[in-house]
């Protein structure tokens, strides 16, 4: 689709969708969002390049080639619960560090659980990628 | 040691997501996924030793007691079956590095092997229902990738028939763990089998639902074990892809399907033996005898193969199916008869473990030099391939039951316990499937192996033979070593049926199960003994 109005839009529109995709990423732990539906906005913002330009530009803007990036993110998930079977717990138990923030009283909490939900983005992103690719490529 | 229990679904998990990153090599995926393949070897005779020292092992995962968390569960069937995958996916993952052209390679035929041994082990260990239609679903999906890859038309035809029913079948299964979940409350299958001894116990009135939910379990596991009368599947798919696929097939997906059944008919629906398992009898008996009659009309190799997988699945119903006398008799000898049975179903299950899919690997190796799998256009391999004919003389005795391989044993364990329940029918029924087998593999043997070669063979080529020699090696290798195991298999029958006895008693007998599944302590379910009827 050459339209001009959804090309300008979609230059705008795509840092702040994979922002968003980001943020909702990060606040999944507690609240609504995850690496689920962050990485299926992640996945919206380059499919709205292959609409607007074409696949192949989005898969440029991507760098990625979309298996190793399933790849990397299954690998990451399976890790994070390995983390747990490394500290004698069962697998899949969450682990965590402390960094202390100065200038704040609690420490920032670095736990497995954050690397398991990036995997999580990074496969939905990538297999959703894989999917609009196929169709859009047909 | 329990990271044991976990690790041969870690494992190939982890292998498959460094091959999809190294996406681009094939042969380095090769070589990964064998080194990978010989680890689950390992692990798997590792799970092995310690539930065969220790008892039965299990893990709860994060941490979490059962019924909340998600369960592992390691007893010796289970831990046999992994150690028996992990072999057979050894051997398979050697031979398809000829046996499988690079266009295959290069669209993930490793990680996806691995995917399907994820699948199949998480299936064997799981502790839970949910997860266990989950581990089901890992497996199809990569079978389903596995059966058309390379897009031949045979292959897609075969694989309409397969996806159709294997997805119809999940639906019901699906279904039915949702009904199980409304009428117990868990999905824990040891506290399952707590719920519906408690169940059959105190709430009679819901026992009917009972049955039919079992049912809808047996017709769910049943599509994907090929049970009689949901097998056509089967037939229909498994001689279109390449050879090393079918093995691998033929192999683990129906093993998993009457795992499933074995686990559920002896842990969970226990509570009406007498009209459930006289079912599964019935319907193994027909299973036998339609399998074997089926391939007695078929002239082709691999077809010949796919419908003696549903007669053999008859054989390990029958097993399983032989528990019915339980229900009608309770003395000492109908109890050993039926753990005999039980022992003769996981033997069974171990012996057409490495036997079927050696036989698929040799129709390879046939296919690959006769160029057709059509049994009247091959020939003279006994001449030309001395070894290959011997190595296939052994596989094809064994599935027929000729003493003292491992086929014999399997039956004879099972027409034994038949006999000592005065089960007449139906060992009589599995002598005659045994006679019919025999004749099928003579038919092979006759056409394949010891008349010559036809005119039109391209034996006679020099440029084909030399084509169809490269790399042969290495798919006469894994054949040899499956061909060495089925007789030491035979050898140490003894040893073995201890094994298998001592591994049916724990499925007998669910106590040592149940103990070592550890429980929450506060568990709502559990304490439904003392709860007041509301």
């Amino acid at each position: 689709m050459s339209s001009l109005i959804l090309r300008t839009a979609i230059r705008y529109l795509f840092p702040i969708i994979v922002l968003f995709s980001i943020f909702l990423l990060l606040r999944g732990h507690d609240e609504p969002g995850g690496g689920f539906i962050g990485g299926l906005l992640g996945a919206t913002a380059f499919a709205l390049f292959a609409i607007g330009y074409s696949v192949e530009t989005s898969r440029r803007m991507l760098r990625f080639e979309l298996h190793q990036l399933m790849g990397v993110g299954l690998l990451m998930a399976t890790l994070s619960g390995v983390v747990g079977l490394i500290l004698g717990e069962p697998f899949l138990s969450s682990a965590w560090i402390e960094i202390p923030i100065p200038g704040r009283p609690e420490p920032f909490k670095l736990a497995t659980y954050l690397f398991f939900d990036i995997g999580v983005y990074l496969v939905v992103l990538s297999i959703t990628l894989m999917i609009v690719y196929a169709l859009a490529e047909e | 040691m329990n990271w044991l229990i976990v690790s041969p679904i870690i494992l190939p998990l982890i292998l498959a997501c460094i091959m999809l990153i190294l996406w681009r090599h094939p042969v380095w995926q090769r070589w990964i996924a064998l080194a990978g393949m010989i680890a689950l070897v390992g692990c798997g005779a590792g799970l092995f030793g310690v539930v065969y020292s220790n008892g039965v092992q299990s893990e709860q995962l994060a941490g979490y007691g059962a019924p909340y968390g998600i369960t592992f569960v390691a007893d010796l069937f289970s831990s046999i079956m992994v150690l028996a995958s992990a072999i057979l996916g050894t051997a398979v993952t050697v031979y398809s590095m000829t046996n499988i052209e690079n266009r295959r390679e290069s669209f993930g035929y490793y990680p996806l092997l691995h995917l399907l041994l994820l699948g199949v082990c998480g299936a064997f260990l799981t502790g839970d229902v949910f997860n266990l239609f989950v581990f089901f679903e890992i497996m199809l999906m990569a079978s389903f990738v596995l059966l058309t890859l390379g897009g031949e038309r045979g292959q897609m035809e075969g694989a309409i028939k397969y996806v159709t029913l294997n997805l119809i079948s999940s639906a019901i299964f699906l279904a039915a763990v949702g009904i199980l979940y409304g009428m117990t409350g868990t999905l824990n299958m040891a506290d399952l089998s707590i719920q519906i001894a408690w169940l059959a116990e105190n709430r009679p009135e819901e026992l009917p639902l009972l049955t039919i939910l079992a049912m809808m379990f047996l017709i769910a596991f049943g599509v994907k074990a090929a049970m009689f009368p949901l097998f056509f599947w089967l037939p229909a798919s498994y001689h279109t892809p390449p050879p090393a696929v079918s093995a691998i097939f033929a192999a683990l997906l129906t093993k998993v399907g009457v795992y499933s059944m074995a686990r559920f008919f002896t842990l969970i629906f226990t509570h009406d033996i007498g009209s459930t398992h006289l079912i599964i009898l019935v319907l193994a008996g027909f299973g036998m005898i339609c399998g074997v009659l089926g391939a007695a009309a078929q002239n082709e190799f691999r077809r010949i193969l796919a419908f003696h997988s549903v007669s053999q699945i008859g054989y390990m119903l029958m097993g399983i199916g032989l528990m019915v006398m339980l229900a009608h008799r309770d003395d000492e000898v109908a109890h050993h008869a039926v753990q005999m049975a039980l022992a003769g179903t996981i033997i069974f299950v171990v012996h057409h473990l490495f036997v079927k899919p050696n036989l698929f690997l040799i129709s390879g190796v046939v296919e690959r030099i006769g160029g057709t799998g059509e049994l009247k256009k091959l020939g003279g391999f006994y001449k030309s391939e001395p070894l290959l004919a011997i190595m296939f003389l052994i596989s094809a005795l064994s599935l027929a039951g000729i003493p003292p391989l491992s086929g014999f044993w399997a039956k004879f364990i099972l027409v034994l316990a038949g006999l000592q329940l005065e089960q007449y029918f139906i060992v009589f029924i599995a002598l005659l499937t045994g006679l019919l087998t025999l004749y099928s593999m003579v038919k092979i043997w006759a056409a394949a192996f010891w008349s010559d070669a036809p005119e039109e063979s391209p034996v006679h080529n020099a440029a084909h033979m030399a084509h169809a020699r490269h790399g042969l090696r290495r798919m006469i290798y894994p054949i040899a070593v499956i061909a060495v195991i089925i007789v030491l298999f035979g050898v140490f029958a003894g040893p073995i049926f201890d094994v298998a006895m001592e591994a049916a008693a724990q499925m007998l007998d669910p106590a040592a199960y149940l103990d070592a599944v550890r429980f929450e302590e506060f568990s709502p379910t559990l304490g439904r003994g003392e709860e007041v009827d509301s």
